[in-house]
This record gives structure tokens, sequence and C-alpha cells, in this order.
């Protein structure tokens, strides 16, 4: 009896701690929303004065920034985020998921113990350093050599450094996305004679499709949101690129370079930047997860019929 | 419009809440603290911790955050001494007493390798507003002048365009960008085609520094008024300085101190 009871008391003891413990990991993960929440509510406190008292219209379609002058116009910027990620996605995107089929499907086993983690040491490279290399290297390269020229600083060179860097998340994304395909489509591609290319080509791509196009959007997400490097490499002069070698600047560039000395409207508007910022990225990561959702489904479509 | 009354309304507010504050500090001093806070002008940061280094009457807190949040924090009282490092708009100075404790030039920079040793003001102009493109039209190389500036809001950028550019000659939205003093003298120092803007300061051989009107900036040219590009470095009190602020602005000002500012780049306040 005795035992029972110390039993019995001792299980209460374990559930109240466990009730304790689950309320603190409750409020841990709510701090992390209402860290979003307060952020949200700060940037459009912050940005929206100024957008309402302009009209919101001259932000998004104005052409000329001039904040210490009255113009708050972030279509430049706008744009440039658009050429810079575009760009850092068309030379991302075949090295990403090369990397991602060769990593799941063709490397034998040794040779992906070595790839798959310096892939992802790439992501841990702070973002500072890539710029520093592309301040040194490729932008000399650009603006020495014949074919290329300009002021070096430009789209280009922020395209290839973006595409860099968003290849960790492209490829780590793309292959966990591959790897979910089942073997059996493999093996039933092979035994149909299908090559091992046509299998990947023809079966695992599309199978795997919905995780690398979510693979993409965040790899752009990655691109938009990117500061440090891109301000070192991308030139930041406001005005619309007329070529890959004109210098451009991004959104958030637009706020990381001037926010030491803005104040007032000018403050105002680099919040305002924020906000559009903010949308974009929202925008991006909500798509993401909504084409990954439908990637759980899309299995059960391919899947044989069983009777 | 009520929008604007309301915003005057806390701005006054505001000015009456440093009262307070102030009040604490000499407090703090009276227990031996002797604090001096210093706030404001990025520029002018460094070399007030050098000053703050040689003065032996208190500790000196030195703080950035650039000239407008050294005017703020003056009025507030949240320091004792604002830095500034422009002209101060007349409706910030309200209240504050200031004083120019040194002058700072800007020079235009090319690389060293350009031939291209001096231009006209209006030449100056011409190139930063995108007129004039290319150096042949200044004597130099048949190749396109690549215009660098600072971002919008710093204090060089605001120097420079206060002298050389005027309402009908902005800037080129087509100038390369950047935020950092050091970085643009990088840049022009590895693009035999740029031209850019750094401080005086930080004018190295790197990089060669071209005359406007024929006047090359060097110390003394900068010190006696006839290099025009240049910006004062203003320490701003609430009021005329007083007790610790008092001492160390007359530090500054002093024969040594003002030999320090000019050992670190500075130009002095006047001739010597």
């Amino acid at each position: 009896m005795m035992a029972i009871a110390q039993a019995r008391r001792r299980l209460s003891a374990a559930h109240l701690s466990d009730q304790v413990i689950e309320r603190m990991l409750l409020f841990a993960a709510l701090s992390a929303v209402g860290t979003l929440a307060l952020i949200t509510l700060f940037i459009l406190r912050e940005g929206l004065p100024v957008v309402f008292d302009r009209g919101p219209l001259e932000f998004l379609a104005g052409q000329k920034w001039a904040p210490t002058r009255g113009h708050f116009g972030l279509l430049p910027m706008i744009a440039g985020t658009a050429v810079v990620t575009i760009g850092a996605l068309v030379i991302g995107l075949p090295l990403g998921l090369a990397g991602a089929i060769t990593l799941a499907e063709l490397a034998p086993p040794r040779i992906r113990q070595v790839l798959k983690p310096t892939v992802e040491l790439l992501a841990g490279i702070p973002s500072v350093v890539y710029g520093f290399i592309g301040m040194e290297i490729l932008v000399p390269l650009i603006r020495d050599s014949g074919a290329l020229g300009g002021p070096g600083y430009s789209a280009l060179a922020a395209s290839i450094i973006l595409g860099i860097m968003v290849l960790p998340t492209i490829i780590g994304i793309s292959i966990d996305a591959l790897e979910a395909v089942p073997k059996s489509y493999r093996d039933g591609s092979r035994a149909l004679g299908a090559t091992q290319w046509q299998t990947i080509t023809g079966v695992v791509l599309p199978a795997a499709r919905n995780g690398i196009v979510a693979a993409v959007i965040l790899g752009m997400g990655r691109a938009v949101g990117e500061t440090m490097a891109v301000i070192m490499v991308a030139g930041n002069a406001v005005q619309f690129p007329n070529s890959v070698l004109d210098p451009v600047r991004t959104l958030t560039a637009n706020i990381a370079l001037e926010m030491s000395y803005a104040s007032g409207a000018h403050a105002q508007a680099l919040f305002a930047t924020g906000i559009v910022l903010f949308i974009v990225s929202l925008g991006l990561n909500t798509m993401a997860g909504r084409v990954r959702s439908v990637k759980r489904r899309a299995p059960r479509v391919l899947a044989p019929k069983t009777r | 419009m009520p929008a604007l009354h309301l915003r005057r309304t806390l701005a006054r507010l505001a000015l009456l809440l440093p009262v307070g504050a102030c009040a604490d500090r000499s407090d703090t001093s009276l227990l031996g603290g002797e604090l001096i806070t210093l706030a404001g002008s990025t520029s002018i940061q460094p070399f007030a911790e050098r000053w703050a280094e040689e003065y032996h009457g208190g500790r000196i807190v030195v703080q950035s955050g650039g000239s407008t949040a050294g005017i703020r924090a003056a009025h507030d009282g949240t320091a004792d001494i604002g830095m500034s490092s422009r002209a101060l708009h007349p409706v910030e100075t309200a209240g504050l007493v200031q004083t120019i404790v040194a002058r700072d030039g800007i020079a235009v920079i090319v690389h060293a390798s350009n031939p291209v040793h001096a231009t006209s003001l209006a030449q100056l102009r011409d190139i930063y507003s995108g007129r004039i493109r290319n150096w042949s039209q200044l004597g130099g190389r048949d190749a396109a002048i690549r215009v660098i500036t600072r971002e919008d809001g710093s204090g060089t950028r605001d120097a420079f365009e206060a002298f050389v550019m005027d309402a009908q000659h902005e800037i080129a939205p087509a100038a390369l960008v950047t935020a950092y003093s050091g970085g643009l003298r990088k840049m022009v120092s590895q693009d035999p085609h740029a031209i850019g803007y750094v401080t005086f300061s930080q004018l190295t051989a790197e990089v060669h520094a071209i005359t406007i009107d024929g006047i090359a900036p060097t110390e003394r040219s900068i010190a006696s008024g006839t290099y025009r590009l240049q910006r004062p470095f203003v320490f701003l009190t609430h009021g005329p300085p007083r007790g610790d602020a008092l001492a160390f602005i007359e530090f500054v000002l002093s024969a040594s101190g003002q030999r320090l500012a000019r050992a670190e780049g500075l130009a002095p306040v006047t001739v010597q």
C-alpha cells in the first residue's frame, strides 16, 4: 500500500512538473509570435504615417528618391530588388538544382558525405565575407574585363554573389524534396527500362516538383532579404538599370545605407521601405508554405491505385 | 495642421523633461563621478575620443549616433555636449549654444594615375550632376567618369551638396553610393576613372586630391577659409557651457587641444 501511494505521489508530482514545463514551452513559443506581432506593429506605426501623408502611390510608383528633399519614390529600389533576385535565381537555380540532383540521386555515399556538409558550410559564411570577396575579386573582374566593363559595382556582381548565397537554401530543400520521393517510383521507372537520367528527369523531378518550387521561393526570400553583401557590390545608385552592368539599389540596401543619419520623414520613409520589404518576404514565405503543403497531397495523386 | 500643433506641443514638453535629468547628473558629479557625456556626429566621434584621452579633468564618455541625434541629445539633455558636423538648421538652434571646435575639409579625390588634377567649382558641379560625363572633357583620358557619392543624410554629403550643388544641379541618380568614407576612398583607389569625396582626415597617398578653382585642400587653406569645401565641427550645449562641460571645451580650444586636432587631420578653428 505504502509503495503504491508513494508511486502515485511521485506520478502526480511528475504530472505537475510536466504541466509547468508545458506552460513554459508554450510561453516561449508565444514569445516568438509576440515578437513578430510587435515588430509588425512597430514598422507599421513608424512607416505608415508618411505613406498616407504622401499617398501610397508616390511610394510605390514614384521614381525619384531624394528623402532629404521630400522625394520618396521606391520604384527604382523595387526594380533593383527584382533584378538582383531574378539574377540570383538565374545563377543559383541551375547550380542548386544540379547540386541537389547530384547529392540526392547520383553521388556515391562517400562523395555525398563530403559534399553535403560543404554545402551546409556555405550557409555559415557571414554575408559580409561574401560581400568582401565580391568587392575585392568580382567587382574588379567585371570592371576590367573587356567584354563586360562599367563600374563593376553592378546588378551582375550582386546577382552572382546572391546566386552563390542562395545555394544552400535551394540545395538543402531540394534534396529533402528529392529524398521524399518513394524509392518505388525509381524502381518502377527502372523496371520499365528507363535509364537513370530518364528516371530523374521523367519521374523523380516531377514528383518532387512542389518541394523544388518551394526551395526556389525560399531562395528568392533569401535573396530579397540579403543586405550587407549586396550593399558592398551593387553600387547602390537609385536608378533603373539599363543593363546588368549598371549599379542598382535594393530595398534592404536603402534602409541599411541611410538609417544612420536619417531623421523625421526620412526615417519614416525608411520604415516604409521596411513595410514593402516585409510584405514581399511575407508573400514569398506564404507562397512557399502553400506550395509545400500541396506537395503532401501530390504523392497520393501519383501513387499507383491499390485495390 | 492640428497634427503639427500637437507635435510642437510634444516637442515643448520634451524640452521641459531634461531639467530633471540634468539635476540627476549634477548629483552624481557631486559624488565624484565627474562624468561628461558627448553624443552625436560619427565624423567627430574619433576626434572627440582623442581629446577625451588627453583630457585629465574628468571622465568623458563619447557616443555616436549622427549629427541629428547629437543636436537632439543636446536639446533634451541626454548628453552634456552634442556634436554636430553640419551647420544647424534655424529650427534646431533654439536654446543651444554652438562652439566650433575644429574645421573639416572635404577633399575631392581621383585615382592616383588620373592626369586631371584640377577642376573649377562649376566643372565639379557638372560632373556630379551628370552633365560632364567623360574625363576627356576635362583634358584627361577618353573614359567615362565614375561618380561616387555618400548616402543621403550623411554629413559629408550635406556639406558637399551645400557648397558644390544647387537647386538646378542635383547629384545624378546614376552615381554610385557608399555609406563609408574609407570604403569610398578604396573604391576610388581601385578605379582609374572614379571621382569621389572624403573628409580631409581620410586623405591618403592612395588617391589624389584635386584642386577646386585652383585651391588645394590643406590644413592652412581650410583653417583660413580659402578652401571653401569644408564643414564646421560644432559642440552644442543647452545654454552656455558650464562646469565640467566648459572645462572640456576650453581644453579642446586650447593650444594643445588644437594641436591634437591638427595631428589627427583636422584644421584648427583659426590659423595659427
